[in-house]
């Protein structure tokens, strides 16, 4: 189980087939492992790491620190739920340190993500501040470092 | 002025030893050759991990640097460095080494080969090697004044050398064993019954055994024996290893030998003269390796393995007949169906489907009728110079 979802976590597009013969499974058993991991939400969803730069298109990235207010009985929860709800939202996490909620969010331009955070996100009630981080450059995503120095080569044969 | 006679010789004067001269060149090079001069080649033909070492490793090199650990190290190598490897060699084959006294750091372990060889060869003496073997063991042996005696291993065994074959090779010349498993290029390992073996003769004929265990953390299925570990063993056996394949430092070329103290201290002495030590900044890397590299191997292997499984089966059902290999990074297909010789094989493969392997007989006449396929390369590398040696075979099969 653990080997398959680690394939799959290296490359979602590796065949039942392939990863039969790289765990010796039957292909049957290795399907019935990856429907079980995706009808309970283990595989939560299988994505595409782009680099729309590539494209030439423009993206703006801004990493939000915000601070909170907690409220009786829920804590965070319930106003870190309302924030996740806006699609200008990638990802936010509770965070410990200076500030609660580290929101990471996407858009055209700045002056989109300016417009979200003084229109939608500071206004909030249970929202103290916030300090609004753009992002300048990516290096690493999710694990993958993008625009790698050139790659050293391996001599075509070697003894 | 006084005038000087000369006497000028009619023919050009051969400066090179004979025994250099004599030496045919490795048959990978002329594959290298080929290979270099076409374009997008995919190299089944590498002999080295495709991961680069890891990035702590790396690091502890370069911070060595900062802090300007620039200088010699004792010829032994670095006391810590010795120490962790008797740490790592107990924990992981259960053999104990004096770090003081019984291990050298090498420069990788082609050193390791030639210093042993040179350390105790007389002119004349025989080593006993399997066939298909790594290119340099026949090679060191003949540069040592030696006679490297070739034990042929076959398919059908599994490509293990066995004790049985070797018997009838041994004479009052015979000096060692040298055996290399898991071994390149075949992949195959050796059981332990067949060490055991092994070890019998060595006893019953008083001979070296010269363990090369490069390998011996790319064992799939199974665990890695370390020769020295068999009872009795230890006081006649040279162990010999490195960094380059378990934790991806081919470049940093560090290596080692473990033995007991007579071994070990007359191939110091021609280390010492030769190399001095290996570079620090490896031996300073392979100390990061040896504390903190275990998850990064155990990764690698992993890896490895996967990629064993698909490029067998592959093998199989495009009709080059693979044994399974239980060890290291390759793969050793019969490309018999075809009716070409190993060379011919490869290099009609190379021009018309641009991919590279390496054909067997660079290892030795045993090698004759199959091919080496390295699995160090990305999964779709594998999967596409397959698809391509498929249609190839699919082409020329003799029905």
């Amino acid at each position: 189980m653990k080997q398959i979802l680690e394939i799959l976590e290296q490359n979602a597009r590796t065949t039942a087939e392939q990863i039969s013969t790289m765990v010796g499974l039957p292909i049957s058993e290795v399907e019935k492992i990856i429907k079980q991991a995706e009808e309970d939400k283990t595989i939560v969803k299988y994505k595409t790491i782009i680099d729309w730069s590539k494209l030439g298109e423009e993206e703006v990235w801004a990493l939000i620190e915000v601070r909170l207010t907690p409220q009786q009985n829920v804590g965070f929860d319930a106003i870190a739920e309302h924030i996740c709800q806006f699609p200008q939202v990638y990802s936010a996490y509770l965070v410990s340190g200076t500030y609660d909620l580290a929101v990471l969010v996407k858009g055209k331009n700045m002056q989109e993500i300016a417009s979200f955070v003084t229109q939608k996100l500071a206004p909030l009630e249970k929202v103290r501040s916030t300090v609004t981080h753009f992002l300048l450059k990516r290096y690493k995503e999710n694990g993958e470092i993008f625009q790698l120095p050139e790659e050293y080569k391996r001599l075509p044969i070697t003894p | 002025m006084t005038t000087t006679q000369h006497t000028i010789s009619q023919t050009k004067r051969n400066f090179i030893s004979q025994k250099v001269d004599n030496m045919p060149p490795s048959g990978i090079r002329r594959f290298f050759d080929l290979a270099s001069s076409i374009k997008e080649v995919i190299s089944l033909g590498i002999g080295e991990p495709d991961f680069v070492t890891p990035w702590h490793i790396r690091e502890a090199a370069t911070y060595s640097l900062q802090k300007g650990q620039t200088m010699y190290t004792s010829n032994s190598g670095l006391i810590e460095l010795r120490q962790e490897l008797a740490r790592y060699l107990e924990l992981h084959y259960g053999v104990s080494y004096d770090p003081e006294c019984e291990i050298l750091i090498t420069v990788g372990t082609s050193e390791a080969l030639d210093l042993i060889a040179r350390a105790i060869l007389n002119p004349g003496e025989e080593i006993i090697i399997p066939d298909p073997y790594y290119i340099a063991y026949p090679a060191d042996i003949v540069l040592a004044g030696g006679v490297p005696v070739l034990i042929p291993t076959t398919k059908e065994n599994n490509f293990s050398l066995r004790a049985v074959d070797i018997e009838p090779k041994i004479n009052e010349r015979t000096k060692a064993i040298l055996i290399g498993y898991p071994a390149n290029p075949t992949g195959a390992v050796i059981s332990r019954n067949e060490l055991n073996n092994i070890a019998h003769l060595a006893h019953k004929y008083n001979l070296l055994v010269i363990s090369d265990e490069i390998y011996a953390r790319l064992v799939y299925d199974g665990e890695h024996i370390c020769f020295p570990s068999i009872f009795g063993m230890k006081e006649q056996s040279i162990l010999i290893g490195g960094f380059s394949k378990s934790h991806a430092m081919t470049g940093w070329r560090i290596g080692y030998v473990a033995a007991n103290q007579e071994l070990i201290q007359p191939i110091t002495k021609i280390h010492q003269y030769t190399m001095l030590c290996a570079s620090t900044m490896a031996q300073m890397a392979a100390i990061e390796a040896l504390k903190h590299g275990e998850d990064d191997v155990e990764k690698m292997v992993r890896e490895y393995d996967r990629r064993r499984r698909i490029i067998v089966k592959r093998l199989n059902e495009i009709g080059l007949s693979c044994f399974e290999p239980k060890g290291a990074f390759y793969a050793f297909p019969s490309i018999k169906v075809t009716g070409m010789t190993s060379e011919k094989f490869a290099e009609k493969l190379l021009n018309e489907e641009k991919v590279a392997v390496i054909p067997g007989p660079a290892f030795g006449h045993s090698g004759e009728g199959f091919v080496r396929c390295c699995y160090a390369t990305s999964l779709s590398n594998i999967e596409e110079a397959l698809k391509r040696m498929g249609r190839f075979v699919s082409k020329y099969k003799k029905s």
